[in-house]
């Protein structure tokens, strides 16, 4: 049932890209309720997707990159759903709904239904996941007000005052977003981070052995705490933190591509 | 009777004849009054704004109501003749005039479409009529749906939405920056008119920290005093910049009072908070090399222009739409209309009647299934002369009234008590005449004419006059 459910979702999200990419270049705001009415159901149907998947096979299984990605791929939305039913930010939409599609089609890549039993260890590894993907939601949720920022910020300074223009928010309300989701993101990643270390000194008894990947993670870990801190203390605001969180952003991927490509599956 | 609109407006004629026309509010009573005296003039309204001067009546012929109103017009100045006049005037009847209005009152018609100010000066006119009773049935519904159609397109549409002046896209320029006011400081570099009022927007858009400074101090006093804000002595203002959000500048000066230096410095202090400089001032006052420094926006008198351009642009997009809501709500109004002419009212009237004594009798009559052939036709002559009795007076009534000034609200009224609101005209009015109806049960036929044109007809004179 979960896969019925997942592929649904997959499509729902795909007819409301559209439409919010089409909603960007369009002066009727119509369009942004329809996208709007799809990606809830789509979110909907995703819930079930997800719940189906827990109780498929009995009990929780083995945190997989596929589980991981959809899970991210949900928080986006309900964060999206969330800012949206504050602020009416439609063209918010436009932008996190396709980066939640993308994460759901490279979540289906990896997606397979063999369920592995559960050993003790694996629920301090759903902890890790968990906390880890909660924090890079944060994190996407910033990168996509950075860009938004810039596109903003190019068009003001360019003075072209066309349809995007007219949809995208004031500046400093992009920059409080941007700074928003990274207070958010940045504890929760760093749990994450403390929590794996937890989960490998059980599997292999030692908390870092400094892999690639986990250089990777404590590099990209540094990089936000000094966003973080630059921000708060010497005025790393605006356009330069619009900068560095898309820079932040793009180290995520990479550690979470480096993840895949050395554990094929089951995250470590 | 006839729903006119005669008048002149920014599109026709120049200011020296519409200022000569305007009546002003302490003698409007006066001129309505005149206006109603004519004879054949049944109802008045009188619009006066610096943009417009436009009568709108409703008139028993259509040749001499135009001419009537017209000749009021010319008589409202001394100095003005209907000759004179003639070449500014345009003339709409009927559907026409409605839609004029319509049009009017939703600011499709206005110097700058989509103002919001003509809607309130149409309540004014109207509230007045209404007091002084120059308007009646006709025209209190027509203004009434004009105002609705007004909030209407106010509300479907992105008419008045953007900024059309330019010290008013400053605001909205301001507002795509930070997306609260309230807490943003001005300043404002010198005092002149458009950055005066720039301020005035931005201030009533929430911001409450206003610092001024011009040259002379003394006046620099007097305006902070009027924005309720602190006056800062010139020499200093390269020292404020830092604390303000937006800079607005407009002096005579003719070299740049705010350097590139300045604002990059000013940006170091405000650890990379946007700054949003506005400059009215030509020639410009500050330094075009200001405009690459990351997170400082500055916006001369041409780029306002250029966005204001672009607004009316939009409003004139928007426009096309409002217009079709027109269309739509002069075809409603215009049924209510038909359905106030007394020929198909009578028509009505009479078959809702017969439709009723036929039932009645069928009724009856099959339930007394022994009566002879000579009974039955008894019971159906009774029934029959019943019902001619009991419509006779309203038809009488209605054909009596036909044209006088009440005649619209008698039919109004007959078409409500005998619930002929869903009826529709059995004959497209204008074709068929009272006479030729069956009459022969009517005692007494002694009726007056009968309006001979439809409300809602055009003549050649309206079609050949009309400026567009």
């Amino acid at each position: 049932m979960s896969s019925v459910f997942f592929m649904l979702t997959m499509g729902l999200y795909f007819v409301s890209t559209v439409c919010y990419l089409a909603y960007l270049l369009r002066r009727a705001e119509t369009l942004s309720k329809v996208s709007l009415g799809i990606t809830a159901v789509g979110f909907a149907t995703h819930t079930v997707a997800l719940v189906a998947r827990m109780t498929d096979t009995g009990q929780a299984q083995l945190p997989t990159f596929h589980e991981a990605l959809s899970f991210f791929s949900w928080m986006l939305i309900l964060v999206f759903l969330a800012v949206e039913f504050r602020r009416q930010l439609h063209v918010l939409g436009s932008f996190i709904v396709p980066l939640a599609l993308v994460s759901l089609v490279t979540a289906a890549a990896f997606r397979s239904d063999e369920a592995s039993s559960l050993q003790p260890v694996f629920k301090t590894l759903w902890v890790h996941v968990t906390l880890s993907m909660l924090g890079t939601v944060g994190f996407a949720v910033a990168f996509v007000a950075g860009v938004m920022y810039l596109i903003q910020d190019g068009l003001l300074k360019s003075k072209r005052f066309n349809v995007l223009y007219a949809k995208l928010p004031a500046l400093d309300y992009l920059d409080h977003l941007n700074q928003q989701s990274i207070v958010m993101g940045f504890p929760l990643l760093t749990l994450g981070i403390i929590s794996g270390a937890f989960s490998a000194e059980i599997v292999r008894g030692t908390y870092v052995n400094w892999n690639p990947e986990q250089t990777w993670a404590m590099v990209t870990w540094g990089f936000y705490f000094a966003v973080l801190v630059g921000r708060l203390t010497i005025g790393w605001r605006a356009k330069r933190a619009a900068y560095l969180t898309i820079i932040g952003f793009a180290g995520v991927i990479l550690t979470l591509i480096g993840v895949v490509l050395k554990s094929h599956g089951s995250v470590s | 009777m006839h729903v006119i609109v005669v008048g002149l407006s920014h599109k026709t004629a120049p200011v020296e004849i519409r200022e000569k026309l305007a009546v002003p509010e302490s003698r409007l009573r006066e001129a309505l009054s005149r206006l109603c005296s004519y004879p054949g003039v049944r109802e008045g309204l009188l619009l006066s704004t610096c943009n417009r001067v436009e009568v709108y009546a409703v008139v028993e012929e259509l040749e001499t109501g135009y001419g009537r109103v017209q000749e009021f017009l010319a008589d409202t100045h001394l100095s003005l003749s209907s000759e004179h006049l003639t070449p500014h005037l345009y003339w709409h009847a009927g559907d026409r005039a409605i839609g004029h209005l319509f049009r009017v009152a939703s600011s499709l018609d206005s110097m700058i479409v989509g103002e919001s100010q003509i809607l309130g000066q149409i309540k004014d006119a109207f509230e007045v009529a209404l007091t002084h009773k120059a308007s009646g049935l006709l025209l209190n519904k027509i203004v009434k749906k004009a105002i609705s159609v007004a909030k209407r397109v106010r509300t479907e549409t992105k008419i008045s939405e953007t900024a059309v002046s330019v010290s008013y896209a400053a605001v909205e320029l301001a507002k795509k920056i930070f997306s609260n006011l309230t807490e943003k400081t001005v300043l404002l570099i010198g005092a002149g008119e458009m950055a005066k009022l720039a301020a005035r927007h931005l201030i009533a858009n929430g911001v409450r920290q206003v610092r001024i400074t011009t040259r002379n101090f003394q006046h620099g006093l007097e305006l902070a005093q009027r924005f309720n804000g602190t006056a800062v002595p010139f020499e200093d203002y390269k020292a404020e910049l830092a604390e303000a959000d937006i800079v607005l500048v407009s002096t005579g000066a003719s070299h740049y009072l705010v350097t590139a230096d300045d604002v990059q410095r000013a940006m170091r202090q405000r650890m990379s908070r946007p700054m949003f400089l506005i400059d009215i001032s030509v020639p410009r006052n500050i330094d075009p090399a200001v405009r690459p420094i990351d997170d400082a926006f500055l916006f001369d008198i041409d780029d306002l222009h250029m966005r204001v351009e672009q607004n009316r642009e939009d409003r004139l997009r928007e426009a096309a739409k409002a217009e079709q809501m027109v269309v739509e709500e002069v075809a409603v109004l215009g049924q209510w209309l038909q359905s106030l002419e007394v020929t198909p009212t009578i028509v009505a009237l009479r078959s809702r009647a017969d439709e009723l004594k036929r039932r009645e009798v069928d009724k009856i009559l099959a339930r007394l299934a022994h009566l002879s052939s000579e009974d039955r036709a008894a019971v159906e002559a009774l029934a029959s002369a019943i019902v001619n009795k009991m419509v006779h007076g309203t038809m009488v009534t209605l054909k009596a009234e036909a044209r006088s000034s009440s005649g619209a609200a008698y039919v109004d009224a007959a078409r409500r008590f005998f619930n002929l609101e869903e009826t529709p005209a059995v004959y497209p009015p204008g074709q068929v005449d009272v006479s030729e109806l069956p009459d022969e049960n009517i005692a007494g036929n002694g009726v007056g004419h009968l309006p001979e044109a439809s409300l809602v007809q055009h003549t050649s004179k309206e079609q050949g006059r009309r400026v567009s």
